[in-house]
């Protein structure tokens, strides 16, 4: 069974129709990829999943249970947990206290061990935890969003344009290590307009078209789907 | 270099001419001729002329500073010194010559000829260099007709035949006597004994600036001292009042203000003190950092005991005066750290909190008078009520809060001024006149007994107000370094994030505002006993005004920050009483000069300093 099944969501912002009856599925331990242009509806699909926005119709299941209606902040005590868009870290925070602030819905001991794998997976931010994460590069508060993300030990990774306002070169930093993330057994729900890099690491990929699903399948056939390298990848 | 030469002249000259139109505007709303009552020395100078000689002082040495750091040399940043000091002069004596009976006529001219010369201006500045002379001459007409219409109703106005007095009630005798220092009698005496001195005030302020930097630091640190303790002679003689006999007090003091030896000794006492921590403070300071660490807990420990000590022996080192303000300051530092929850912690901006302050003093009011009113016609004692009057608050806190939980921002801070308004009006209502008396209040509160003894003394009551701040400024600092401190700043920061990290921000502000409540009850059951009545236009705005104030002047989420605050903007004006007039109109000015100078606070919190020195952007990234 599927960890995460969208079936057939309709979202309004006020009476405008975003989502237009969209479904998909993602199975744990996978990467699944999002693509799809400016205002296609993937940031909406985010927020209806992670209980920001209600769907009209349709449902969210999660683990088997309806979460269409649940609050977004008990979300995060059931394993999903969202790195959002433009990474809104905490900018008058230390780097230390916004991990602490990921890890607000736990109250096991595990937290230290978790705040330390962290630094495991991110050194730079150790070098900088006693530093206001708003003086921070656009890459290092990239990282520190995912690691304040993963700070709740989700099973459910729900990332949004990782790689906007990023430079090339840290774009593939931040996308190794979302594969090594996928690595450690969290499954990965990547929204991108990044689409080339999106595809190489995910294992299945859907693409929206104004509020539609458009196509579906693995990654690797989509990467070879003519109409898709037409439109998304920039290859004639 | 010319050009940065010009620059800083013309600079220079706009800095006095301002400083002497801000001397003017005091001298004409009668700030100045108020401030001549309160001697700084006795029979030597008063605040009102120390305004006056101050100015150009400091602008003098600002002036040097700006020319010497244009790479001027040494005379011409003396010489910008001295222009400063009597272009600060100048409005002043300009219409001290208006308001004469001699030169009046200057007046008359000046207003005649005015449109003539401005249209001259004017037409040239707009057409000079035109071949047509029609536009020339057209442009002149029209302003010369313009302002004289203008200026024509301005003189029918101020009656240029009558007097000045009519229009600018305050320059009158007073302050002719203060700018011509005492010479009213002989008025080119007067003028030239200001400028004489407004000039060599400019010029020492200039020397000063050539001083080396320790005698600087010394004689600042001097005149410092002596004029804070000269302007506030009246507290510091009523301080020394408990702790000196009168004999003394008497070679001290003439009436309120310090004796010419007493402030003679005082400014070399202090310059000595000043030039010796400017000698050896670094070293001092540096000792301190050396210090290994059972050391400097040993210090800590000391001055903490120090201050307690202090603390609990100050009702019987100030007396009942200073202690009276002292309660009323306690009060607010009571409220300033209830309101800095919902301010500083969780960023809910509420414009409302006087509803806190009247729902606790009414409780109280009601519970425990023994008057028409009172309920229980004392049954219940004030130390039975507090917790009550605790418990309303926060319950008055909690409804207030649950209608504007989705309100953000300018948005909330509207709704809760809103509120503010609706409780005042409703505490003066004739609805609910025969439970809290309308307009005539609830009076015959009983005061505390605290073991048999009734405390009715401010000196008493300071102790009361002393504990319930000590709790809260525990339980804040808690709060700041805890869970729910955590989840406050989270919301501040980014409420949507907030929710991304699993914070229930319903929740959580709620919690912020019903917390927030809870001194602003006890502050005011705590007011309504010491008053002994409780009525309803105590509880107006300003106190929600003063309580926000009292927190960004102090640092916003800043604990210290707001103790100083409180003393700042609640204690200086209750030990400035005769200035009281001006009381608004100063603390508009501190306010606007905090803002523009040091906008983190007096004491700012860290997150504050860090945020203002690196001008973090509240958010790293955009949305697309």
């Amino acid at each position: 069974m599927a960890l995460l099944e969208v079936n057939d969501i309709h979202t309004y912002y006020g009476n405008i129709h975003a989502l237009k009856g969209i479904s998909f599925e993602v199975d744990a331990g996978e990467i699944i990829a999002l693509i799809g242009a400016n205002g296609a509806g993937k940031t909406t699909t985010l927020r209806t999943i992670c209980g920001l926005m209600e769907p009209r119709e349709g449902s969210v299941q999660y683990d088997g249970a309806d979460i269409s209606a649940t609050r977004a902040d008990l979300l995060v005590t059931l394993g999903i947990s969202m790195v959002p868009e433009g990474r809104g870290v905490f900018a008058k925070l230390t780097v230390e206290e916004n991990l602490d602030m990921g890890a607000y819905t736990r109250r096991d001991k595990g937290v230290k061990s978790d705040l330390d794998r962290m630094y495991g997976l991110f050194p730079r931010l150790e070098e900088r935890k006693k530093q206001l994460a708003g003086t921070m590069s656009g890459g290092e508060q990239q990282m520190l969003a995912i690691a304040r993300a993963l700070m709740s030990s989700p099973r459910l990774l729900l990332l949004d344009e990782p790689s906007m306002g990023l430079a090339p070169v840290l774009v593939d930093g931040v996308f190794e290590i979302v594969e090594r993330i996928k690595n450690e057994g969290v499954t990965i729900l990547l929204v991108e307009q990044n689409a080339h890099m999106a595809l190489q690491i995910a294992d299945r990929g859907y693409v929206l078209q104004s509020g539609e699903m458009a196509f579906s399948d693995t990654a690797a056939n989509l990467r070879q789907n003519e109409i898709v390298q037409k439109t998304y990848l920039g290859i004639d | 270099m010319d050009l940065i030469r010009s620059q800083t002249w013309r600079a220079n000259l706009t800095l006095g001419l301002l400083a002497g139109a801000l001397i003017l505007y005091c001298g004409a709303i009668g700030m100045i001729a108020a401030f001549d009552e309160r001697e700084v020395v006795n029979d030597f100078i008063s605040v009102g002329r120390l305004v006056l000689l101050a100015t150009p002082f400091i602008v003098g040495y600002m002036a040097a500073n700006r020319v010497k750091s244009a790479g001027g040399e040494t005379i011409t940043a003396l010489v910008s010194g001295i222009v400063t000091g009597v272009l600060i002069a100048l409005p002043s004596i300009i219409l001290l010559l208006f308001n004469s009976d001699e030169f009046r006529f200057l007046l008359d001219w000046s207003l005649r000829l005015t449109p003539f010369v401005a249209a001259t201006v004017v037409a040239w500045r707009m057409h000079g260099d035109s071949a047509d002379t029609r536009l020339l001459v057209g442009t002149w007409l029209l302003v010369a007709v313009l302002l004289g219409i203008v200026l024509g109703s301005l003189a029918l106005i101020f009656d240029v035949k009558g007097e000045l007095r009519s229009v600018l009630v305050n320059i009158n005798r007073d302050w002719v006597d203060v700018i011509t220092f005492d010479n009213r009698g002989d008025l080119l005496m007067g003028i030239v004994t200001y400028g004489g001195m407004s000039l060599g005030s400019g010029l020492a302020g200039s020397i000063f600036y050539f001083f080396p930097r320790t005698p600087r630091r010394a004689l600042t640190y001097g005149l410092g001292v002596t004029i804070v303790v000269g302007a506030f002679g009246e507290t510091v003689r009523l301080v020394l009042q408990e702790n000196l006999e009168r004999d003394t007090l008497n070679t001290l003091f003439r009436r309120d203000t310090l004796r010419q030896s007493a402030a003679l000794a005082l400014f070399i006492i202090s310059t000595v003190v000043g030039f010796l921590w400017a000698m050896y403070g670094q070293q001092v300071r540096k000792s301190v950092h050396n210090m290994d660490g059972s050391q400097r807990r040993t210090t800590r420990l000391i001055s903490t005991l120090i201050f307690v000590a202090i603390l609990l022996m100050l009702p019987w080192l100030i007396g009942r005066t200073l202690s009276d303000v002292a309660v009323t300051i306690g009060l607010f530092v009571l409220m300033g750290l209830g309101l800095n929850i919902a301010i500083g912690l969780a960023g809910l901006l509420d414009l409302g909190y006087v509803t806190n302050y009247a729902v606790g003093a009414y409780i109280l009011a009601v519970l425990t008078s023994i008057g028409p009113l009172g309920l229980f016609k004392g049954t219940f004692t004030f130390w039975m009520v507090i917790p009550l009057a605790l418990l309303a608050a926060m319950f008055a806190g909690f409804m207030f809060a649950v209608p504007v939980l989705r309100m953000r921002g300018d948005y909330l801070a509207i709704a809760t001024l809103g509120f503010g308004e609706i409780i005042g009006k409703l505490a003066i209502s004739d609805w609910l006149k025969p439970i809290i008396g309308g307009a005539q209040g609830v009076q015959a509160i009983q005061k505390p007994v605290f073991f048999g003894a009734e405390l009715r003394n401010p000196e008493q009551l300071y102790y009361i107000v002393l504990v319930a701040c000590l709790v809260t400024l525990f339980v804040s600092i808690r709060l700041n370094n805890s869970r729910t401190g955590r989840q406050w700043m989270a919301i501040r920061e980014d409420e949507d994030v907030a929710t991304a990290m699993g914070i229930d921000t319903a929740r959580a502000k709620l919690l912020a505002f019903t917390l927030s409540a809870a001194t602003g009850g006890v502050a005011g059951a705590i007011f309504a006993a010491k008053v002994g009545s409780v009525f309803p236009n105590s509880f107006t705005v300003f106190i929600s005004i003063n309580v926000l104030s009292l927190i960004i002047v102090g640092g916003i989420a800043s604990n210290p920050g707001i103790v100083v605050g409180a003393i700042v903007l609640i204690g200086l004006p209750e030990l400035l009483r005769e200035f009281s007039d001006f009381r608004f109109l100063l603390y508009g000015a501190l306010l606007i000069g905090m803002m523009i100078n040091r906008p983190q606070g007096l004491i700012p919190s860290q997150i504050a300093t860090h945020e203002i020195r690196s001008g973090v952007q509240a958010k790293a990234g955009a949305g697309g």
